[in-house]
């Protein structure tokens, strides 16, 4: 965009950016234009010609589209005259000629951008009286979403999104003129992690997703902005619920992250919270070993006479807490007053072990924004294969690939789903990811090329687990790495969606509520005197926490929606704590591997059922709204543990809202934090927090161990084994199964053929699955996707063997 | 006065008009020897002051064309050897009977706009003519008028022929490009054009095979020679291709001025079977018609312009008063309703619907306010009915298919009306 120009609309006279499309500079100045195929986050195509307008020109008026016309200086712009009002009620009789009007039936009906413009803008009726297109429908093009044909208006919105936007273009136009229709490729679903936007910018019925079809009207619905909570990029959404349930998420367009858009994901695993097995009532161990359901009362006092008898007898040091990562900032706010004001124990962790380490995520200099991705000339992604774990910062950085001319470095085991926009790939087999940093920082060999486009920045490095079999000090020497570089921000990533937000409200060892090290006595002293009692000193961290529980030393632990059994990157040694059977409470909102053995689980309310906030990867704090009430008997985690706190002679604050005010005051980064700066609203993208006090240099002390001739490369996928997945049934049915990935050298190497059944051995077991082939995989690599079913353990060293 | 140019050499040596060696015989390629020696700049100054104007339909000047090309590079020479419009084939002459009259073109246009590779984009349905030319590409690499270092010069161009896979929309310059790269064949959105971002977003000129074929020629005699041919406006020779109800149907290279009456019942040998004309298309299937009241009106360009039509793709296609006008007419709207690429609403939806309407018609089942209906749907896709037509949609395909209609309504909406039953004839 240039210099502002001066034009004419309607008569008067307006300013825009030069380059600026006609129908958005119309529309800024509060002419609204009606389109179907534009839409401001993609190219234009014209397609739809709805947008016409008439141009003054050297020959007279021209009708143009304004989707597709840049404003010029001294433009005379039409956007009512009769000659383009003529034009835009013969389009609409045009879209409608073919179009079934199933109205009635159709999810789009009240909301639908092809109902609206006919009323504004279209004819009374139509002329058509022949007999109208036909074909079969609607036909699934996936698991999740539903193509009519016969609604269909070809505004390549949908084939756009595929193409320019997520970049796996799986649908297409096929035939020509009015046989035009949108299609998959054969034997080719339209299997995206992104297939719902295409539903939520269709502007008629044409795409539907199974989880929504024929659930509601527009119109019964209320919706409330809220933020995901699927993973830590935070995106916006729009909860929209009937009835006390919540039907669907549409994704608020926002310039600091989603941008509109959603993963599948976080778009769908709303299905969990009114899955059958979530648990609606508190349940408590009888004497014949089951669970039961108990009174909150009930299972309330046994918890506090437990854990109060714990601390008598062998003191606060053995009880711990672990999680808060999926909770908001004021459950986990709450979590660690309680543990460690209350209850007196420093044994507290957010942090599962499968991140790059709570200092680097807390405490990294240089934080960078996902909007620094908007100007980046070069950015670095060393860490997961986003598009698996962080779905729509995998966007954020495509879009910066191939919009805005970024270059990007990916390193990585195996392919990622941005190597193909990538300017520079580099695998390495995990376990060599030290000597493969040396050789890239010297810029040694075939890395020549990759070291010097590092050298244009500004720069922006993401950063984080490859995989869980890699230490989490890589990650932190590849961050101590690209602050050498001119110009770099660093983006540490975590997958779960509010470890950040958990970590800097103080639940873990060493830090306090707003990053204050908790090794600072008279920062302890300052929290001491606004909580009213005592502040534990640093105690264990999750693995401490894990080997107490082994050893007998933890006698009492509290899970705060939190399953280390199955996230645990060392699940064996995670399983093998718990079945030692501490006294264990659970809240959370399903059974799982790790409250299966507890003593008491509490069902607890969650997104859309509690008001709070969360913060995102950046350190970007945001909203959380309620729409709908819990399911049965479950409560918001903070009463739950105020009444707690109150049976044990404390107090954690009386509910999110007071906490909300309490966090404001004691958490120094929070200090411009509140619940009424962060409403919803226009402009308001939340706050992104300072960075400090509490500062971590990363180091490049990593070390490659000695390694076998294969290594495990134990990467993460979006649709896992974890509950919210597995609880919705749009969503579990597309887990893939597990499997060993080989390179082809090395299966013919070791004699295997795909699908070969295998035992894989690792550090700490075996496991039966078949073969799969991955020519992109490092050779010498054998890499497993975490958390389907299969554990052999997180050590470097693996066996195949028939 | 020089009254023939592209089709002398196939009229005198029919067997082997095709061959290098007889290409060569008759002073093949010393266009080539004579460009190579030339300024590029001054080709195209030759080519300017010829005054050629495009044979691909819309009759641009080729000249400011070319002078429209970004300074970017690399440059591409596509050639249009499209060539669908229903009643045009002179182009498939030009390319079966002299490819390598065309092929020299190509290589002086290409050293004209400094263009290393260039594209001839042939339809599909023409398999025998990209043979032709590939065999011509062959014979001319092998003789060292391709490749590299052209005859000595520093001068490098490869062509590719490519085959189209049988769309009449692919011959629409941005839907070609487009075909070329292996995407939809869809008209763009212009501007750009080509000239400033074509193939692969390339300062790209697109000519059609007639076009090009005049180049050795004005390179060889000046432009200024060729601008003495013909009439202001309409320099040079033009092939039409002649058909319909006529005694000589076929290709004519004629100089233009002469009058219809003289091209219809002169060189077309009149109307067989002893019957009248009733009316004729001038310029291919997207013209308005005429009727004999302007048969003593020049063949020009600007004349048949003035008359509300255009020359177009130079297809006459001539009607004895034995046509049924709404049949004729809804062939037409047919042929563009299942060759439009489907992009544009209007387009898409109402070339179908006009051919529906006229099916109904056509089948007795016409309804009294189907006049009416026909011209304000054709009016949604072309505003005003204007000539030269204005559109709502990307290319001028949708309008094309308003020409017939608007033309039988203008001269023969009584026939219409009478094959509706219930409607009443205007009286006067
Ligand atoms: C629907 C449509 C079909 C066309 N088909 C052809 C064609 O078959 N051959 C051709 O040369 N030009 C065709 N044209 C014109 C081309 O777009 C372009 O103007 C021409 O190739 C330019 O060459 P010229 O300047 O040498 O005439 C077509 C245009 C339209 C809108
Ligand atoms: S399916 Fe929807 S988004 Fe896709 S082309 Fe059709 S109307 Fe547009
Ligand atoms: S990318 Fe993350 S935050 Fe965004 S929709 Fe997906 S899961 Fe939710
Ligand atoms: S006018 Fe017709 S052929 Fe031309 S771009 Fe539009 S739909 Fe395609
Ligand atoms: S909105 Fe401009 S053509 Fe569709």
């Amino acid at each position: 965009m240039s210099d502002p120009i001066k034009l004419t609309v309607d008569g008067r006279e307006v300013t825009a950016p030069g380059g600026q499309l006609l129908i958005k500079a119309a529309e800024e100045h509060g002419t609204y234009i009606p389109r179907f195929c534009w839409h401001p986050r993609m190219k234009p195509v014209g397609m739809c010609r709805m947008c016409l307008v008439e141009v003054e020109g050297p020959r007279g008026k021209v009708l143009v589209t304004s989707c597709t016309t840049p404003v010029a200086e001294g433009m005379v712009v039409h956007t009512k005259s009769d000659v383009v009002k003529k034009a835009q009620e013969g389009v609409l009789e045009f879209l409608l000629v073919n179009h079934p009007l199933d109205c009635p039936v159709c999810d789009k009906g009240g909301e639908c951008p092809l109902q609206d413009q006919t009323l504004s803008h279209g004819p009374g009726e139509s002329r058509f009286v022949e007999e109208k297109r036909h074909f079969e429908k609607p036909i699934a093009i996936s698991e999740l979403v539903m193509l009519d044909r016969e609604r269909c208006i070809l505004c390549a919105r949908c084939t756009r999104f595929s193409d320019e936007i997520s970049g796996d273009p799986l649908i297409e136009f096929i035939d020509r003129g009015n046989h035009t229709q949108i299609n998959t490729f054969p034997d080719e679903p339209f299997a995206s992690y992104f297939s719902g936007n295409t539903v939520q910018i269709c502007p008629v019925g044409a795409l539907t997703a199974t989880p929504y079809r024929f659930r509601a009207r527009p119109w019964d619905l209320e919706a409330v902005e809220s933020t995901c909570p699927q993973c830590s990029v935070g995106c916006r959404v729009s909860v929209q619920a009937s009835q006390n349930q919540v039907l669907r998420l549409i994704g608020v367009d926002v310039d600091a992250t989603n941008q509109g858009w959603l993963c599948d994901k976080g778009r769908f695993a709303f299905e969990h919270l009114r899955a059958p097995a979530r648990l609606s009532t508190p349940l408590v161990r009888g004497a014949d070993g089951e669970l039961h359901e108990a009174g909150w009362g009930e299972a309330l006092d046994l918890i506090a006479s437990r854990i109060g008898a714990v601390i008598a007898e062998r003191g606060p040091a053995a009880v711990a807490g672990l999680g808060g990562a999926r909770s908001t900032n004021e459950e986990a706010y709450a979590f660690g007053k309680l543990l460690r004001g209350v209850l007196g124990t420093g044994n507290l962790d957010a942090s599962l072990g499968d991140d790059p380490g709570a200092a680097l995520l807390a405490g990294v200099p240089h934080r960078a924004t996902i909007d620094d991705l908007e100007r980046a000339k070069t950015i670095l992604v060393w860490g997961p294969d986003l598009k698996e774990e962080l779905p729509v910062l995998h966007l954020r950085v495509r879009r910066a690939a191939t919009a805005l001319g970024a270059d990007v470095v990916v390193v990585h085991p195996r392919a990622t789903g941005l190597d193909r926009d990538a300017a520079h790939v580099v695998r390495y087999r995990p376990g060599e990811g030290a000597a493969t940093l040396q050789r890239l920082a010297a810029g040694e060999g075939d890395l020549a090329a990759v070291r010097a486009a590092l050298d244009t920045g500004p720069v922006v490095a993401i950063v984080g687990r490859t995989g869980l079999a890699e230490s989490a000090d890589l990650a932190d020497a590849v961050a101590a790495f690209a602050l050498t570089l001119a110009d770099a921000k660093v983006m540490p990533v975590a997958r779960r969606g509010n470890v950040l937000g958990a970590i800097d409200m103080g639940v873990h060892p060493h830090l306090l509520p707003g990053r204050v090290a908790a090794s600072d006595a008279a920062a302890r002293a300052a929290l001491a005197a606004a909580w009213g009692c005592a502040v534990a000193v640093p105690g264990r961290d999750t693995s401490g926490i894990l080997s107490g529980m082994a050893d007998g030393s933890i006698a009492a632990v509290l899970l705060l929606g939190c399953d280390p059994v199955a996230d645990h990157p060392d699940r064996k040694a995670a399983a093998a704590a718990f079945d030692k059977a501490p006294f264990l409470v659970s809240l959370d909102l399903f059974l799982n591997e790790s409250n299966r053995t507890a003593d008491v689980v509490l069902p607890v309310d969650t997104f859309t059922e509690v008001e709070g906030t969360m913060t995102n990867l950046e350190g970007r704090v945001q909203k959380s709204n309620r729409i709908v009430p819990g399911v049965g008997a479950s409560r918001p985690v903070v009463e739950i543990l105020e009444d707690l706190a109150a049976r044990l002679g404390g107090s954690i604050g009386a509910g999110a809202a007071a906490i909300a005010k309490e966090i404001a005051l004691v958490a120094p980064a929070y200090a411009a934090v509140s619940w009424e700066a962060l409403d919803w609203g226009r402009g308001r993208d939340g706050i992104v927090v300072a960075e400090g006090p509490f500062t971590h240099t990363p180091e490049r002390r990593a070390t490659d161990p000695s390694v076998g001739a294969l290594t495990l490369h134990l990467g993460r996928v979006l649709y896992d084994g974890g509950t919210m997945i597995t609880a919705g049934p749009s969503l579990a049915r597309l887990a893939p199964e597990p499997a060993a990935h080989l390179h082809p050298d090395d299966a013919s190497r070791l004699g295997f053929a795909a699908g070969d059944r295998v035992t894989v051995t690792g550090n700490a077991g075996s496991a039966a699955m078949a073969v799969a082939i991955d020519p992109t995989l490092a050779r010498g690599t054998v890499y497993l996707p975490f958390n389907l079913g299969a554990s052999i353990g997180n050590g470097l060293e693996v066996k195949v063997e028939k | 006065m020089t009254d023939r140019i592209l089709t002398v050499r196939m009229e005198a040596h029919p067997t082997d008009s095709h061959t290098m060696a007889r290409y060569e015989a008759t002073g093949g390629y010393a266009a080539l020897r004579k460009a190579l020696a030339m300024k590029p700049e001054d080709i195209v100054a030759e080519v300017k002051a010829s005054n050629l104007r495009g044979r691909g339909g819309a009759g641009f000047p080729t000249g400011v064309k070319w002078g429209f090309l970004a300074p970017t590079r690399p440059r591409y020479l596509v050639i249009n050897a499209d060539e669908s419009e229903p009643g045009t084939f002179k182009d498939r002459q030009l390319l079966e009977r002299d490819p390598h009259q065309l092929l020299e073109g190509i290589i002086i246009s290409s050293f004209a706009i400094d263009a290393h590779h260039a594209f001839v984009f042939v339809r599909g349905e023409y398999p025998r003519s990209a043979r032709r030319l590939q065999q011509a590409v062959e014979e001319a690499r092998a003789a060292g008028y391709l490749g590299r270092g052209i005859l000595g010069t520093g001068f490098d161009l490869d062509v590719t022929v490519h085959l189209g896979a049988g769309a009449y929309i692919c011959g629409e310059e941005t839907a070609a490009l487009n075909s070329l790269e292996g995407r939809r064949g869809e008209p763009r959105i212009k501007p750009p054009f080509p000239a400033v971002a074509g193939l692969y977003a390339k300062p790209t000129i697109v000519n059609n095979v007639e076009t090009i074929a005049n180049i050795p020629w004005i390179v060889m005699n000046g432009g200024a020679a060729y601008n003495a041919i013909g009439p202001e406006g309409s320099r040079g020779t033009r092939l039409l291709s002649l058909s319909g109800h006529v005694a000589n149907p076929g290709n004519y290279e004629i100089v233009m001025g002469m009058s219809w009456r003289d091209l219809i019942f002169g060189i077309g040998g009149g109307i067989p079977n002893g019957k009248a004309l009733k009316c004729w298309i001038p310029g291919g299937a997207s013209a308005p018609w005429f009727t004999p009241d302007l048969l003593d009106t020049p063949v020009t360009l600007d004349d048949i312009a003035k008359n509300g039509s255009m020359a177009g793709s130079g297809a006459v296609v001539v009607m004895d008063e034995t046509t049924n006008v709404v049949a004729a007419a809804w062939s037409i709207v047919r042929f563009f309703s299942h060759e439009s690429c489907g992009q544009c609403t209007p387009c898409r939806e109402g070339t179908t619907w006009l051919q529906r309407i006229l099916e109904r018609i056509l089948a007795g089942q016409g309804r009294p306010s189907d006049v009416d209906l026909l011209l304000d749907v054709c009016d949604n896709i072309s505003p005003g009915l204007r000539w030269p037509p204005a559109q709502t949609t990307i290319c001028p395909l949708g309008p094309s298919a308003v020409s017939p209609i608007t033309s039988i309504m203008k001269h023969f909406r009584d026939e219409v009306v009478a094959m509706i039953p219930g409607a009443v004839t205007a009286g006067v």
